[in-house]
């Protein structure tokens, strides 16, 4: 994946010269190891600063919402996903972006990481399946694999599912994946044991609205936790009210999740909300046979009515 | 969620049909007096002024 740099900037370089974008959003490094941030490239010169490694799981989907310009975008399997999912739901026009296509061998997790040294970490050095960690007094080497963040284990849309170029050879896709094992655990709990497993897990939620922020679906002008006319959910602490917010989230997300990890990955107490939009991406395989942002031309579930649509619950 | 699946429940009656209107409530209000009180995502945190 490392290689890739070269070609994402003439690529983006070739865009920006001949005129066809007004900007290309990729990936600049970070301030701190393993957290790039996202860089918008507006003209020849600014991308040199592009960079490309196992940082980059922040979903870049998520600065194009209503834009009008012409943009070139850098999208790994998930961001293309979701790109997909934002030209189903008018967010952006597809002809006004050049999709780069870049295919993904994961992202690393850097929590996971972190959690394996004792003191900061200042540096870590990447090849193509391994990564050195280096620190105060330390210096490891872990296998890639092992770190990866739990969706990009899991994930089998590598390869973007849209693109207009490609910045390398597309990668093999991982078949054979359990992707549900963690939602059929809590599928089978009774309701009361779910009920204390989701308090445990969200409890020490902060209410800092970044797995909003991060998620490119979620583009609301005002979320209906930020209303105050009516209030839908209350905006404490309470846990009621850090649960609704939660499943709530879920609901809105419901066949247009792509598992991006983006809102896991933002999350500054390391809370796995994923759980939730995980369930129903699972139901919406399970009873619709869909996967969310595979085809612009195809209606999602929730807007489209079968005559074959699952009616069990109704008696 | 937490939800017992028998305390939601979903059913198609007609205007028309009122007899199967009182069935279904009838019904609905046993098997919710069955379960008892909810307990999961009622607030416990007292309200502030
Ligand atoms: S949680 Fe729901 S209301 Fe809030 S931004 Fe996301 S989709 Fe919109
Ligand atoms: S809910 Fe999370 S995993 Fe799903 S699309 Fe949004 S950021 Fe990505
Ligand atoms: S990012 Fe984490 S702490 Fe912040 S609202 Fe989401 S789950 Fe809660």
């Amino acid at each position: 994946m490392l290689s890739y740099i070269d070609k994402i900037k003439e690529i983006s370089i070739r865009l920006l010269k001949e005129c066809r974008v007004e900007m290309v959003i990729g990936f600049r490094k970070g301030t701190v190891p393993m957290m790039n941030e996202p860089h918008f490239a507006k003209s020849p010169e600014d991308v040199e600063n592009f960079v490309w490694d196992s940082n980059c799981g922040i979903n870049l989907c998520n600065y194009l919402t209503n834009r009008g310009e012409k943009i070139g975008i850098l999208a790994k399997g998930c961001d293309s996903r979701n790109i997909v999912t934002h030209i189903i739901e008018n967010k952006i026009k597809r002809d006004q972006l050049v999709i780069i296509g870049v295919p993904c061998k994961g992202m690393i997790d850097k929590r996971k990481i972190s959690a394996m040294f004792e003191g900061e970490i200042g540096e870590v050095i990447e090849n193509e399946n391994n990564i050195t960690v280096k620190g105060d007094g330390f210096e490891k080497t872990l296998n890639k694999k092992d770190v990866l963040q739990q969706n990009c284990a899991i994930c089998i849309h590598r390869n973007p599912v849209i693109h207009d170029e490609l910045v390398g050879d597309l990668v093999e896709e991982q078949i054979d994946v359990d992707r549900y094992e963690d939602v059929r655990e809590i599928e089978a709990l009774a309701p009361q044991e779910k009920a204390t497993h989701f308090e445990k897990l969200l409890e020490p939620c902060i209410r800092c609205y970044a797995c909003r922020n991060a998620c490119p679906l979620c583009y609301c002008p005002t979320c209906f936790t930020d209303e105050s006319r009516p209030q839908w959910v209350g905006k404490g602490q309470d846990p009621t009210d850090v649960s609704t917010f939660h499943f709530l989230r879920a609901y809105h997300c419901a066949g247009r999740c792509t598992d991006c990890g983006a809102c896991e990955r933002s999350c500054p107490v390391g809370i796995n909300m994923r759980v939730f939009t995980k369930k129903l991406e699972k139901d919406c395989l399970e009873l619709f046979e869909w996967e969310a942002g595979l085809d612009p031309d195809v209606r999602p579930p929730l807007d489209t009515y079968r005559p074959g649509d699952p009616d069990e619950f109704i008696k | 969620m937490g939800i017992e699946p028998d305390r939601l429940q979903f059913s198609w009656v007609s205007s028309a049909e009122a007899t199967k209107f009182v069935q279904v409530v009838t019904e609905v209000t046993r098997a919710i007096k069955d379960l008892g009180p909810n307990k999961n995502l009622v607030k416990t945190m007292p309200k502030v002024a």
